[in-house]
């Protein structure tokens, strides 16, 4: 019983530690950030490895996840004689919380992993203390550019999937189940507002942008500086960036669409 | 081309593909377009009572989408609601005698106004308030007189 | 910057040093002369690397005090100590290159960072230093390409891209064949000759150690065992000294690390298993 809730406080207590670590090392990034701006170079490198390089599964999974929403959605709406309402029901459901969501998770799988992996492995092989001992800040130098690049990835990415998802939603509605076109796109405009819909999306996506990508470095920069605890920390990585996407998520719902 | 040169046309190449989808989802997808803020004029109407109606509902005339509930108040005064609207500037001829109804679309549908034009000359404008209106059917109150009306018979 | 011109490039004065609750420096005192290559030798994990980082300035002294041209490396904020190690070079034990960079980018990173020089400048400098290590034809190779002597020769290029007036090597000699290790010991003596730098070599390689250090420090078990010009170490008649020196098997210096006696440890063991 006491060593239950010993170690449930104790988990607690390295819980904010780890918290605290955190923001401190988000703070150490941010200021490292006006060093970064202005070298576009680092930039375009991290965004290519981030952002272009999720392009395949962010299309195939969107294409996949649009084209089961609207076979789904069509199969239940047309029983109320309703299935003209299949586009609003299929974009909205994309545009404010699957695009977001489901590329976040995606993002967090397949560039969060990598960051952690690839800066983790730079501390392992001392190339971050080299990096040091040349007088070269690594958390400037390699962590800012990116998180920058991470940040500015995801909502691209989600919008991508949104839209692509919407038109595997169209491929199987209108093209395959024979939903009316004028009423698929029509309704949908009138159902999907740019402020309330589209834009809450965006934002939404640039939060986890934020949230997937710090915990990416931070886990790497942390990292045992061995196979194994780089190993620890990539499953971390995408474990703890998927919990707080799905955490906050629910959260930012909640402010965004819970009353208007 | 060496190899940044590459890397520099692919993350072009991923910004376009981004922005190209924001713009489907701005112009394709939702309304941005169709209704701005700002853009239009207001009208005010009262009902007895909004059912389900509520901000950013549409405004239909003749089922054509003109305009956007955009504040939906209680006068404690007069005891009735009172609904704001935004109509889009380029339908700037309703009669001052139009009948502004609130309808469901289907039977579950969502509600929106209607808005059906009388006959006079005169044209409302920014800031007008409908006269005649028509308040919202309530289903429980139709089923209720409904069965009143049998048992008093 | 400017150093105050002693004979004495880096001091150690009194240095202890802990990690957690294990002492790894003890009271250490070393002096590193300024156009010199100065070996410190010891057995493994007696904490030769550390020492490094500690004139790095990676880690500080608990007690004592290190001085690098005439400056306390602790007391330095962050900025004057980066100032400082443009100034410094090391060589890791790993190599430590960027593997994500070709050769010719690893020997340009610090270049890029720390100057304004236009590529064409830099260009000019990357090929020199590659030169002098023999991979100027090696340039556009990725480190996953470099066997463990080329990948030390490039970052050995790569610690002399700023000019610095100090390098420190860690383990130059490991696991080189004989052609690449002698290589790499007339490297040490050259550039150090040539380019009037100060060098610390970290080695446990007696013969190599021996042949090109004008002066070396034994340590063992956290303190300094030996010093001296390494004819005078192997002259030496001090037990320490001569085990090392000579690789003699024993000696004060324990082959084992600290164990309970062996006997008991395998009589526990089988009543453990009875
Ligand atoms: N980060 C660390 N945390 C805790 N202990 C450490 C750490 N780094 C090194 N040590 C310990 O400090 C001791 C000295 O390490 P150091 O790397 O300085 O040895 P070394 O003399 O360079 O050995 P080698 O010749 O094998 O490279 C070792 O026993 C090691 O266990
Ligand atoms: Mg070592």
């Amino acid at each position: 019983m006491m060593s239950s809730l010993q170690r449930l406080g104790r988990m607690t207590l390295r819980f904010f530690a780890r918290l605290g670590r955190g923001n401190l090392f988000m703070l150490r990034v941010l200021a490292g950030m006006p060093s970064v701006l202005p070298r576009f170079r680092l930039l375009v490198a991290q965004v290519y490895h981030v952002g272009f390089l999720s392009l395949p599964i962010i299309v195939v999974a969107s294409l996949n996840v649009g084209m089961v929403l609207g076979l789904q959605m069509y199969n239940t709406l047309v029983d109320f004689d309703a299935e003209s309402a299949l586009g609003p029901v299929v974009a909205l459901s994309l545009v404010r919380e699957l695009g977001p969501v489901v590329a976040a998770l995606l993002f967090a799988g397949r560039a969060g992993s990598a960051l952690t992996a690839e800066i983790g492995l730079m501390k392992a092989t001392e190339q971050l203390s080299g990096m040091e001992m040349m007088a070269v800040d690594p958390v400037r130098r390699i962590v800012a550019p990116r998180l920058l690049a991470g940040i500015f990835a995801l909502p691209l990415l989600a919008i991508l999937f949104s839209a692509v998802g919407i038109g595997g939603g169209y491929f199987v509605g209108v093209g395959l189940l024979g939903v009316d076109e004028g009423a698929f796109w029509s309704q949908m405009q009138d159902k999907v507002d740019w402020r309330e819909d589209v834009l809450n999306g965006i934002i939404k996506s640039a939060v986890f942008g934020v949230v997937v990508t710090w915990i990416a470095v931070f886990e790497g920069y942390e990292a045992e500086p061995t196979a194994e605890g780089v190993s620890q920390a990539t499953t971390r990585s995408v474990v703890f960036s998927s919990l707080a996407v799905l955490g906050l998520d629910f959260v930012l719902t909640a402010f965004m669409f819970g009353e208007p | 081309m060496n190899k940044t040169a590459v890397i520099e046309v692919l993350v072009g190449l991923f910004v376009a593909v981004g922005v190209a989808a924001l713009f489907i989802l701005a112009f394709k997808v939702s309304n941005l377009r169709s209704v701005g803020d700002g853009e239009g004029y207001v009208l005010y109407a009262r009902f007895d009572n909004v059912g389900g109606l509520k901000v950013m509902s549409p405004v239909r005339a003749g089922g054509v989408l003109v305009g956007r509930v955009v504040s939906i108040d209680y006068d404690q005064e007069t005891y009735e609601a009172q609904v704001t609207m935004r109509i889009d500037a380029h339908y700037d001829r309703f009669p001052v005698d139009t009948t502004a109804s609130i309808f469901t679309a289907g039977l579950l549908g969502e509600q929106y106004v209607s808005l059906e034009p009388g006959a006079e000359e005169d044209y409302l404008a920014d800031g007008d308030e409908i006269q005649l209106t028509q308040s919202a059917l309530i289903l429980e109150q139709v089923v209720g007189k409904f069965f009143y009306g049998q048992m008093t018979q | 910057m400017r150093d105050r011109g002693s004979t004495w490039l880096a001091e150690l004065q009194d240095v202890s040093f802990r990690y957690g609750t294990r002492q790894i420096l003890d009271g250490v005192t070393l002096r590193f002369q300024r156009g010199r290559v100065t070996a410190i030798m010891g057995p493994s994990g007696t904490g030769k690397t550390t020492l490094l980082r500690l004139i790095g300035g990676q880690i500080h002294a608990d007690r004592g005090r290190v001085q690098v041209a005439g400056r306390d490396v602790a007391r330095l904020s962050r900025a004057q100590l980066f100032e400082l190690r443009k100034r410094m070079g090391m060589l890791f034990q790993s190599g430590a290159l960027f593997t994500g960079l070709s050769v010719y980018d690893n020997v340009a990173f610090p270049l890029r960072e720390h100057t304004a020089l236009p590529e064409a400048m830099i260009r000019d400098l990357v090929l020199m230093k590659l030169q002098a290590v023999g991979l100027r034809g090696a340039r556009h190779l990725m480190p996953n390409q470099l066997s463990g002597g080329m990948a030390r020769r490039v970052a050995l290029a790569r610690a002399i891209a700023l000019d610095p007036m100090m390098i420190m090597y860690d383990e130059p000699f490991t696991g080189l064949d004989p052609i690449t290790l002698g290589v790499i010991m007339k490297l040490i003596r050259k550039l150090n000759d040539t380019l009037g730098l100060t060098s610390i070599v970290v080695s446990h390689d007696v013969q190599e150690v021996t042949a090109i250090a004008d002066y070396v420090y034994l340590l063992s078990g956290g303190r300094v065992v030996g010093e001296g010009r390494p004819a005078e170490l192997l002259g030496s008649s001090s037990g320490w000294v001569r085990q090392f020196m000579h690789g003699l098997p024993d000696g004060p210096v324990p082959f084992h690390y600290p164990a309970p006696d062996y006997g008991a440890d395998l009589l526990d063991g089988a009543r453990e298993s009875a």
